[in-house]
Formats: C-alpha cells, sequence, structure tokens
C-alpha cells in the first residue's frame, strides 16, 4: 500500500490553537504522527530580565488565557516559599475557590470543543452557555472575566463578601443541574459514544511510562493529583482524585465531565469552611533562593522553577506545562486510527499550545 | 437517539441566552476593572504607577506635569490603582470601546 504524508494543521477549523502534525497515512489508516510545535513562542520565561518579581505575576497570567489563576498562583506560592511569607489563611481559601472556579470552565469549554470535534454543535453551544455563568463570577468577583489578576505575592488583591460567596454557591448550584442535564447526552448518546468509546486507547502501564499528567492520566487509572498534596487549602478540604478505567477517548471525557461535579463541591466545602480575616501581608525585601512548586491546573500537573540571587529580577524562571507531557502521547495514540478521528484523539488530550511553547 | 430532545424543547422555550451587543450591554459588575482615569487634579505625578505597571503603559513626566497612558498596551489589572498614594487614579466600570485608530492619553496638570 502507497504511504500518504498528510499535514494536519497548523491552522485547521478544529484546533483552536496552533500544533502541527504530520501524518504518514496507508488507505486512511494513521501508521505514524509526528506532532511539530513553534507557531506561538513568545519567550514570556526570558521576561524576568525586564520585570520585577511583582511584576512577573501579571506576566506568567499571559502564559495562558484559560488557567491564568492557577499559573499566577503557582508563581506566587513559589516566590512566598522562597521568602517565607505566611500567606493568610483566608486568602488560601480564596485561592481554592478561584482555581476550581478556573477548573469549572475549562473543563466546561472543553467539553464544547470535544463536543465540536465530532460535529456535535449543538452540544458545543450548550457547553458554553453554561461557561458564561462562570465567567460572570470571575467578573464579579475579581473584576475581570478571564485573566482574573486576583493574585499577588503574600496573598490575594480581592476579597469577597459572605453575600458573595453565597451568590456564588447559588450560581454554582444553577451551573450544576444545567451540566449534569447534559450528561445522558454526552455519555449515553450512540453516535458520541461511537466516536469516542475503543478511541486512542492509553494503558494504565503505558500512561505510567510516557509519564502522563492530569485527567489524561487518570483516564487509565492511575490516580495522581497534585491537589492531594495540600497546597493553598486544599490539604483541609476532602476529596479522591476521579479516575476513569479504559484509557480512551470516552474514558476521558467522563473523568473532565465528572471533575466539574467535583470542583463545584470543593468550592462548596471551601465556602463553608473559610476562615475570616486578612487576605494579603505586606511583603518586604528581596527573594533569594530557589525552589520548585506544582499545582495542579486543569489539564494536569504545572511546575514552575525559580531561582532568585536576592536583586528585583529573578534569575531564572522555567515553567512546564501539562500539555507538554501529554503531546508523547498523542504519538502513540494515533497509529492504528482512522484520519477521520485525528480530530477527536487530539482534542481528547485538551492540548494547550500557548502554555506548552510561553 | 433522543437524549438531546429535552435540552432542545427547554432552550426553545425559555429566554435567549444572548444579547444583541453592542447595542444592548450587560450592566457591569460593581468592581469590573474597566477603563483607566487619572484625575489629573490630584495627581502629584510621583511616578508609582509608571514603576508599578507590569506593562509599562504609563509615563510621567514631573517637569511638565504629564500624565500619559496608552490604553491599547493597558492590560486592566488595576495595579496602578492599588499602588497610587494620592488616590487619584481609578477604574471605571465600562471597557474602553474599540477604536480605529492608536489613541494615547495625555493628561496635563500643573507643576508642582
Amino acid at each position: 500500500m502507497l504511504k500518504t504524508v498528510i499535514p494536519f494543521g497548523p491552522q485547521h477549523p478544529v484546533f483552536p490553537e496552533p500544533i502541527h502534525l504530520t501524518l504518514t497515512v496507508e488507505d486512511e489508516i494513521i501508521k505514524q504522527a509526528l506532532p511539530a510545535l513553534g507557531f506561538v513562542h513568545r519567550g514570556l520565561e526570558t521576561l524576568v530580565d525586564k520585570s520585577d518579581f511583582h511584576q512577573m505575576v501579571q506576566v506568567v497570567e499571559r502564559v495562558c488565557g484559560i488557567c491564568s489563576m492557577i499559573h499566577a498562583m503557582c508563581y506566587c506560592q513559589a516566590i512566598e516559599e522562597i521568602m517565607a511569607i505566611q500567606v493568610p489563611q483566608r486568602a488560601r481559601y480564596l485561592r481554592v475557590i478561584w482555581s476550581e472556579l478556573s477548573r469549572i470552565h475549562s473543563h466546561l469549554l472543553w467539553l464544547g470543543l470535544f463536543a465540536d470535534s465530532f460535529g456535535f454543535e449543538n452540544l458545543f453551544m450548550q457547553f458554553w452557555k453554561i461557561r458564561e455563568k462562570v465567567m460572570d463570577i470571575h467578573e464579579a468577583t475579581t473584576g475581570n472575566r478571564v485573566i482574573v489578576s486576583v493574585n499577588a505575592v503574600g496573598g490575594v488583591r480581592r476579597d469577597m463578601s459572605s453575600e458573595q460567596l453565597q451568590w456564588i454557591q447559588s450560581q454554582l448550584a444553577n451551573v450544576k443541574q444545567e451540566v449534569a442535564r447534559l450528561g445522558p447526552t454526552l455519555l449515553e448518546d450512540y453516535t458520541i459514544k461511537k466516536r469516542t468509546v475503543g478511541k486512542g486507547i492509553v494503558s494504565r502501564d503505558k500512561a505510567y511510562e510516557l509519564g502522563l499528567v492530569g485527567p489524561t492520566l487518570r483516564a487509565s487509572g492511575i490516580a495522581q493529583d497534585v491537589r492531594m498534596l495540600g497546597y493553598a487549602a486544599f490539604n483541609e478540604l476532602d476529596f479522591e482524585p476521579v479516575l476513569g478505567t479504559d484509557g480512551d477517548c470516552y474514558a476521558r471525557s467522563k473523568v473532565r465531565f465528572q471533575e466539574v461535579f467535583q470542583s463545584i463541591d470543593l468550592i462548596g466545602q471551601a465556602i463553608r469552611k473559610i476562615p475570616g480575616g486578612e487576605v494579603q501581608v505586606t511583603v518586604k525585601g528581596r527573594p533569594e533562593g530557589e525552589t520548585v512548586t506544582r499545582v495542579e491546573q486543569p489539564r494536569g500537573e504545572l511546575l514552575y522553577y525559580i531561582k532568585a540571587d536576592g536583586s528585583k529580577n529573578l534569575d531564572r524562571l522555567r515553567i512546564r506545562t501539562p500539555t507538554f507531557a501529554n503531546i508523547p502521547a498523542l504519538v502513540t495514540m494515533l497509529p492504528g486510527h482512522w484520519l477521520s478521528d485525528v480530530p477527536v484523539i487530539v482534542l481528547s488530550i485538551d492540548p494547550c499550545i500557548s502554555c506548552t511553547e510561553r | 437517539m433522543l437524549k438531546m430532545t429535552a435540552n432542545i424543547l427547554r432552550t426553545l422555550f425559555s429566554k435567549k441566552p444572548t444579547r444583541l451587543y453592542p447595542i444592548e450591554v450587560r450592566t457591569p459588575f460593581e468592581i469590573a476593572r474597566g477603563k483607566l482615569v487619572n484625575e489629573i487634579e490630584n495627581c502629584n505625578f510621583c511616578s508609582i504607577c509608571a514603576l508599578k505597571c507590569p506593562s509599562q503603559c504609563i509615563s510621567v513626566d514631573k517637569k511638565a506635569a504629564t500624565w500619559t497612558c496608552d490604553p491599547f498596551a493597558c492590560v486592566y489589572c488595576g495595579i496602578c490603582v492599588e499602588a497610587c498614594p494620592f488616590k487619584c487614579l481609578h477604574q471605571e466600570q465600562a471597557q474602553r470601546r474599540p477604536a480605529y485608530e492608536r489613541q494615547i492619553l495625555l493628561k496635563k496638570g500643573l507643576p508642582h
């Protein structure tokens, strides 16, 4: 059989961001897939030379639009660790609430895009309609819609009143109800199952070997969730990682779908337990030392390495994003599948290219 | 096959989730970070806003008593508003409208 090489991307209707795949196909069956990156590299890590360590909070927020709050939180936690700053307990809880809101809106965005990848436009619009409610909570509590700019070294920049916390709970009860209504369609519909069940399988051992992270790893049955380490206030909240078993596209969508409910539950717990008090401490001095911090992004483990030499600019900033760890999965998932399954399988790892290339 | 039907019917008989923007604009939230405004009569031209700004969109000239802001470089983070010791900076609730040309916001006050 003659081999054909098909360039897939970087501009493709199904991709929200540019990633290029060189697909070698034989009679529409993929034999080899090679990803290529580098279309949206902005060199944000080198900005540590220009911006001081306080201004870098706003820079790292722009690494990724969807999980900007979590990037800033990871960066602030790293600086706080170097400078031995005790963040107020209320600020820790507020960080949990905003980071879980980011997770909900990221997963709802992904569920919509995933529905779009197999051509279910109506389901795509339904998920994005629900997502708007979460964006409104962002705007009402932080002042901004997407890049919330709420973290600062030493705490958070906004506080929430008890009325606002109650309002968030009532809004999220509404979100929960509406998402639950879409559950039977996403998880039981015959046509959707036909496109997702058994596609792009990564076995438990293979997932471990490739070093996958986040929902992609959990869908293969490995209970790895960085939130279990107990950063921010997660050590005081009760939760278990959501697990899948089959490691296919269906399992990955099911894990993300259930994580929306898990995040709503975590926000509810945080609102019930949130203590009073200050939300920010004054930071004096400059950081000196190095550290590695890890947090759980909607897509998986996010890692920041920071080296500071006591000046106002950091010496080195290195970011490892979850999609970087999950791209090797694509190379093993795609061979053996039909060309028409490529969009569904690629989107199933929830690729965030602007994160990966920074 | 018919799992979406109930949702479709509910959507059909419920309120429209979209609005006719820009004719119909939602009321902004109370703490929304919008257009940056400087009440120049209270400004001391201390340059703290310019130093703190993460996007370097503000420049201040103390001698000429001018405060310049590039609204197209502003990221609406509100750092300058929090840092201003004279409380002359604030953010309006409404966002800046799109423009055809790049504008620079220049305010001239009295030299101190």
